[in-house]
């Protein structure tokens, strides 16, 4: 704690420049919450879980077929994906009528399980997964080393979050979509098919957490745990902007992932807490969220 | 119908006798291990803790048909107020005379007061604070692997010695870390270092970015890791993406087991300096154990907090066997004082009065991809720390129940 006494703008520019990067894990993870709440009214507490598999799927697909790591970007979320679509269609689609209560029973429940299946067959200790070879190195920045590949996160979550938004907000599709949430019955009558429209977006919204978790693999220990240890700060940031809201996920995960790293340089062992100090607050003031509309 | 009677009487005062007889012959007692066995700590201790107490069980009770002896298990999830109910639990109701190896200091520290105070007994494997045979220690309480002035001592001092003479701490914030830190400094100055720094980190921390930004700017010579588990995993291997090592600054890592070195890959964890008490390959008898173990465990390797639990179960199982009783705590910690030690993975060694177990420690590095020769191929031996060197003199510690 030497450097509180002489706050180098350096520094603090390198932490600036960390928590942006961190908040882009959180703005996808919250970006495939919110949709799937937005869209489907269920709270998917088995959300970390999934961007475990994502890292597994990963690091498995390296182990049995050598399909690096581009690949798996791409293949592990249609991979897990899949299992989303799955699950909807066994568990989900009976619980959308009820109370949100029975979705978040569900869904932490099949959490538990998964990370347990996971747990019993690779243990806890993790699994090694490397940087891809075009990524490795930095570059030193003058105020800080800046990793290639940390780089690379915050230029693909932003091009994840954009397009994501885009084809959500502005896009006919998009607009079946969010017309779907408000009248489903409405919008059948007009010949358009709601229950697929709806399992192909919790698809989608469990391939973001997927494609997370591949892009989390080369930094973060793979570990069965991996998903835990994020989810509850990512409902957190999720609470914040807004449940439902696309761009309040995607603008709150990035500015929360800057708060954290401001705490972890002024007072580290905050940093871990400081996120809920601020939801606590956020909820006093305003109950929907900062971007959320009141429900 | 009286004759009858009392016949019926004579023959269940009889039967009555004779199951008297067995009973008094028996000893029973029961064994809890109470262990990390979800998160980050599990393959540290965990079910492989529970294996290698089942493997005690069963070479005691072979050649000693007259102890009876019962193990459960549970899961303290790190968590002290979780530890110290099961414990509570434990030696209230369900009769437990012993609970054996809980990594995480904090719970270690909860659990062994409650032991004293019931009077109960407490051998901590898993957990590393040396506080448990300085000021918090008891007559309740035996510390068997390994602690942090060990650790301290065995990587600190080396490392210093070979030209890392300015250290920045990364520490988990809470009682182990704390512990190891303190005990590390204290070494590093005592060899000649500098502590340049130092950032404290919540337990269970994904993403160290950002402190190790503040170890880089710091430009210490060496970065010292008072962490475990999963900490130092991610630790590591964000180091490697941040350029440290190649930058000039070494990793310390203070507490390192097989376990993490597996999971970083030989690639990121090479020349690792770390201070264990116990290898798998280092000899034909701990190989041996592996095996049986690994039947239980496959695809994994014992750390040394598991062979602490084979082997602390064995030695408290053999000093209950001569007092024919499990039941007075302090009794049969006694016991354990007196005897010394000799199991086939730890050798010959002795518990001190503090309730500290002695026995040699070794200076590993870990070996380059290259050098592996078959899966579990992890260490090189630089160094042997004999047993009186490699722990804290009895004096220094500030135990109570040390006289003088």
């Amino acid at each position: 704690m030497f450097e509180l006494l002489n706050i180098s703008p350096q520094a603090l520019f390198g932490q600036l420049l960390i928590g942006l990067i961190n908040g882009s894990f959180y703005a996808l993870l919250s970006l495939g919450l919110a949709v799937i709440f937005g869209m489907l009214n269920i709270i998917n507490f088995s959300h970390g879980a999934q961007y475990m598999m994502g890292a597994f799927a990963a690091f498995l697909l390296l182990e049995l077929t050598g399909l690096n790591y581009w690949a798996a970007l791409i293949i592990a979320p249609i991979i897990v994906g899949a299992t989303g679509v799955i699950i909807e269609r066994l568990f989900l689609q009976w619980l959308y009528k009820l109370d949100h209560l029975y979705g978040l029973l569900l869904t932490f429940g099949l959490a538990l399980i998964i990370e347990g299946l996971f747990r019993n067959y690779f243990g806890s200790a993790g699994l090694p997964y490397r940087v891809p070879d075009e990524l490795t190195g930095g570059h030193n920045l003058g105020f800080m080393f800046l990793p290639n590949y940390r780089a690379w996160v915050i230029v693909a979550s932003l091009t994840v979050c954009f397009a994501t938004w885009f084809v959500i907000e502005r896009t006919r599709l998009g607009a079946y979509l969010r017309a779907a949430t408000e009248n489903p019955t409405l919008v059948r009558a007009f010949g358009i098919n709601v229950p697929r429209m709806i399992t192909l977006t919790y698809g989608f919204g469990v391939a973001l957490a997927a494609f997370a978790g591949v892009m989390a693999a080369p930094i973060y220990n793979v570990s069965p745990q991996m998903g835990s240890e994020l989810i509850i700060v990512v409902f957190a940031v999720v609470v914040i902007g807004g449940m439902g809201s696309i761009m309040g996920a995607i603008v709150t995960g990035f500015g929360l992932g800057i708060v954290e790293g401001l705490t972890k340089y002024f007072f580290p062992e905050a940093s871990n807490t400081v996120i809920f100090v601020i939801m606590a607050l956020v909820l006093l003031v305003r109950p929907a969220g900062l971007f959320g509309r009141a429900r | 119908m009286k004759r009858r009677m009392k016949h019926l009487l004579g023959y269940a005062a009889i039967a009555a006798l004779a199951a008297c007889g067995t009973a008094q012959a028996q000893t029973t007692v029961k064994i809890g291990v109470l262990s990390d066995m979800s998160s980050l700590y599990s393959d540290i201790g965990g079910p492989g803790s529970v294996a290698a107490a089942k493997l005690a069980i069963a070479d005691f009770t072979v050649q000693n048909k007259d102890i009876k002896v019962e193990l459960i298990s549970a899961d303290h999830q790190n968590k002290a107020d979780v530890g110290s109910s099961v414990a509570n639990q434990w030696y209230d109701v369900d009769k437990v005379d012993m609970i054996i190896d809980t990594p995480n200091s904090g719970v270690a520290l909860a659990v062994s007061q409650i032991a004293a105070t019931k009077n109960k007994i407490f051998i901590v494997s898993g957990a590393a604070a040396s506080d448990l045979t300085g000021p918090k220690c008891n007559a309740n309480t035996i510390h068997w692997t390994y602690d942090t002035w060990m650790l301290a001592n065995g990587t600190g001092s080396a490392l210093v010695k070979t030209g890392g003479d300015s250290w920045f701490f990364l520490t988990s914030d809470y009682a182990f870390g704390h512990a190891l830190e303190r005990d590390t400094m204290a070494a590093v100055e005592k060899a000649g270092g500098k502590v340049l720094g130092k950032v404290r980190h919540p337990i269970n921390s994904n993403d160290f970015s950002s402190f190790l930004l503040q170890a880089q700017a710091s430009k210490a010579k060496v970065i010292g890791l008072a962490n475990a588990g999963g900490d130092t995993i991610n630790s590591i291997k964000q180091g490697a993406e941040f350029g440290i090592v190649k930058g000039g600054q070494k990793f310390a890592g203070l507490l390192v087991f097989a376990s993490d070195v597996n999971a970083l890959g030989l690639a990121t964890a090479q020349g690792l300096t770390l201070t264990e008490t116990w290898y798998w390959d280092a000899n034909d008898a701990n190989r041996a154990f592996t095996k049986r173990w690994q039947v239980e465990r496959p695809g994994k390797f014992p750390t040394m907090v598991q062979a602490g639990v084979y082997s602390g179960v064995l030695h408290y199982l053999k000093a209950v066997a001569e007092l024919k009783s499990g039941a007075d705590g302090k009794a049969v910690v006694a016991k354990m004082k007196a005897t010394p030690t000799d199991d086939p993975l730890f050798g010959k060694g002795e518990i001190r009065a503090d309730g500290r177990k002695i026995h040699d420690a070794y200076l590993f590095e870990v070996k380059a991809p290259s050098e592996s020769k078959y899966p579990g191929d992890f260490y090189k031996l630089r160094a042997t720390i004999p047993a009186a060197e490699a722990f804290r003199p009895l004096k220094e510690g500030g135990c109570p129940l040390v006289s003088g």
